[in-house]
């Protein structure tokens, strides 16, 4: 009686041990990222450090590309708002020119580029933005007209420089780049952006 | 044997010649249909012969010429099917290899016969991956040959050994991995359909035709270089836009995002090499 007691449960524990053997999945996300260790190097601005060390909204982004859940949206939008820095002397709006020339440049960042060279923002690789561009991309929305459809009150132009600075502030694993967070465009540049969205002299709003 | 039918076409003046008919068609209202449609009128001034042709024949030559400190050719090389069965090998690849326990795409295979049958080092086996003007590349040319005798042949991807399904699954990780200072994953760009970077249409490769029509077309002739380009080189390409650091040629990563990329095209009839913009 007492050992079938015995063998009783060592057959439920073996069953459950086995389970959950079966159960575990092999660390997929984790194996992965040992390989892209030993097999990628750094070249150029392109660093091992900015592939290997991902921040919470990239970590999370990359295990759940079908989107996060509503609530994980919300929570990690806070967040990434909450690290928005807006400029200090409270002007928002550069030089439209200079804005076009970084929507236009493509370079930055990449393996092949300078490191310390001048970062583009790539806007039209995305969007549409003026009339006059006619090779763009349709990832993003079209930003045709974004200043005359929208005006320029101070909540569109502090949103517009939130989305600029950091676009999963309001939009949890866009796959836009956040510019600013990031750090690939500086405050000055951001400002020609802006420039280029909302003064009415811009192309975008002609 | 490929046909040499490009006597009077060089491929130079036609990659010319295609540019500036892009860019005037460019000017008329829909811009981006048109630069489909050229590249498209392009293919089809070369369907009889496509510049790959000639690195088809430079590779046959490479596969049969003895070499290397052995003075052996590559006929006796294993890819998969049996030993010197080239016919339909690649359609299955990458696969599980017994006698290096682990699982190979073609370069990585073909870099092991070059060493282990022709006595290269590391080092001369994985010179020069990408050619040049003026410096061609043995891998392309072979990588031509071995693609073109699976032309016609479906892809048939196996995932049922542990390592083929474990490769499958670090590449479909790999795929969705975002970082970098741009926070792009290959999935930025490639899991919707229609979208454009620029005028360049982007497969959506979660999409299984969309993912056969690319997986299938690669390596091909790449009128903007000149030169046939490889899967291992659009994949570094891509990488370098994604502002990720450089993958190392012929590493377990490359194998392994190459692994989901052809399951993810299972079926496909291979068309390879093809000819791109």
């Amino acid at each position: 009686m007492k050992n079938l007691r015995v063998h009783h449960a060592s057959v439920l524990l073996a069953a459950i041990f086995s389970t959950a053997v079966v159960a575990a999945e092999p660390d997929y996300a984790k194996a992965a990222l040992e390989m892209m260790k030993a097999d990628f190097k750094s070249k150029g601005p392109a660093t091992m450090e900015r592939m290997v060390q991902q921040d919470e909204a990239q970590a999370q982004c990359s295990a759940n590309p079908q989107g996060l859940k509503p609530k994980q949206a919300k929570k990690l939008e806070q967040a990434q708002l909450a690290a928005v820095k807006y400029p200090a002397d409270a002007q928002y709006m550069g030089d439209w020119k200079n804005g076009e020339k970084i929507a236009q440049n493509g370079r930055g960042m990449q393996s092949s580029d300078a490191v310390g060279s001048v970062n583009g923002g790539n806007c039209y690789a995305c969007h549409q933005m003026s009339k006059a561009e006619i090779s763009f991309g349709n990832i993003g929305p079209s930003l045709y007209q974004y200043g005359k459809l929208r005006g320029s009150s101070p909540e569109i132009v502090k949103y517009t420089w939130g989305k600029l600075y950091n676009a999963q502030a309001y939009n949890a694993c866009s796959k836009m780049p956040r510019f600013g967070h990031n750090g690939v465009l500086t405050e000055e540049q951001l400002k020609d952006v802006m420039a280029l969205l909302l003064d009415v002299e811009s192309p975008v709003n002609k | 044997m490929p046909r040499l039918a490009l006597k009077s076409l060089p491929g130079l003046s036609l990659g010319a010649l295609l540019a500036v008919s892009v860019l005037s068609s460019a000017q008329a209202q829909n811009a981006n249909q048109s630069a489909t449609d050229e590249i498209a009128k392009y293919r089809q001034m070369l369907a009889d012969g496509n510049p790959a042709e000639l690195w088809e024949m430079r590779g046959q030559e490479l596969w049969q010429k003895k070499l290397g400190p052995n003075q052996q050719s590559l006929e006796q090389c294993d890819l998969g099917k049996g030993p010197g069965v080239t016919k339909g090998a690649y359609a299955e690849l990458p696969r599980y290899f017994k006698d290096t326990n682990k699982v190979m795409d073609l370069e990585q295979r073909l870099m092991h016969c070059r060493m282990s049958l022709q006595g290269l080092t590391r080092e001369q086996a994985v010179k020069t991956p990408f050619g040049s003007a003026g410096n061609p590349s043995d891998i392309e040319a072979l990588v031509s040959f071995l693609t073109a005798e699976s032309r016609g042949i479906k892809l048939a991807i196996s995932t049922k050994h542990p390592a083929e399904k474990q490769a499958y699954e670090i590449g479909k990780k790999i795929f969705y991995y975002r970082a970098g200072s741009h926070d792009f994953s290959c999935a930025s760009c490639h899991s919707v359909e229609g979208q454009r970077i620029r005028m360049q249409d982007l497969p959506n490769l979660n999409n299984k035709a969309n993912a056969q029509a690319a997986y299938s077309t690669w390596p091909a002739y790449r009128v903007s270089q000149g030169e046939v380009r490889t899967m291992q080189h659009r994949l570094n390409d891509c990488f370098r836009q994604q502002r990720f650091p450089a993958p190392d040629y012929a590493s377990d990563s490359i194998t392994a995002l190459t692994m989901f990329l052809a399951k993810s095209a299972d079926g496909a009839v291979m068309n390879a090499p093809a000819l791109k913009r």
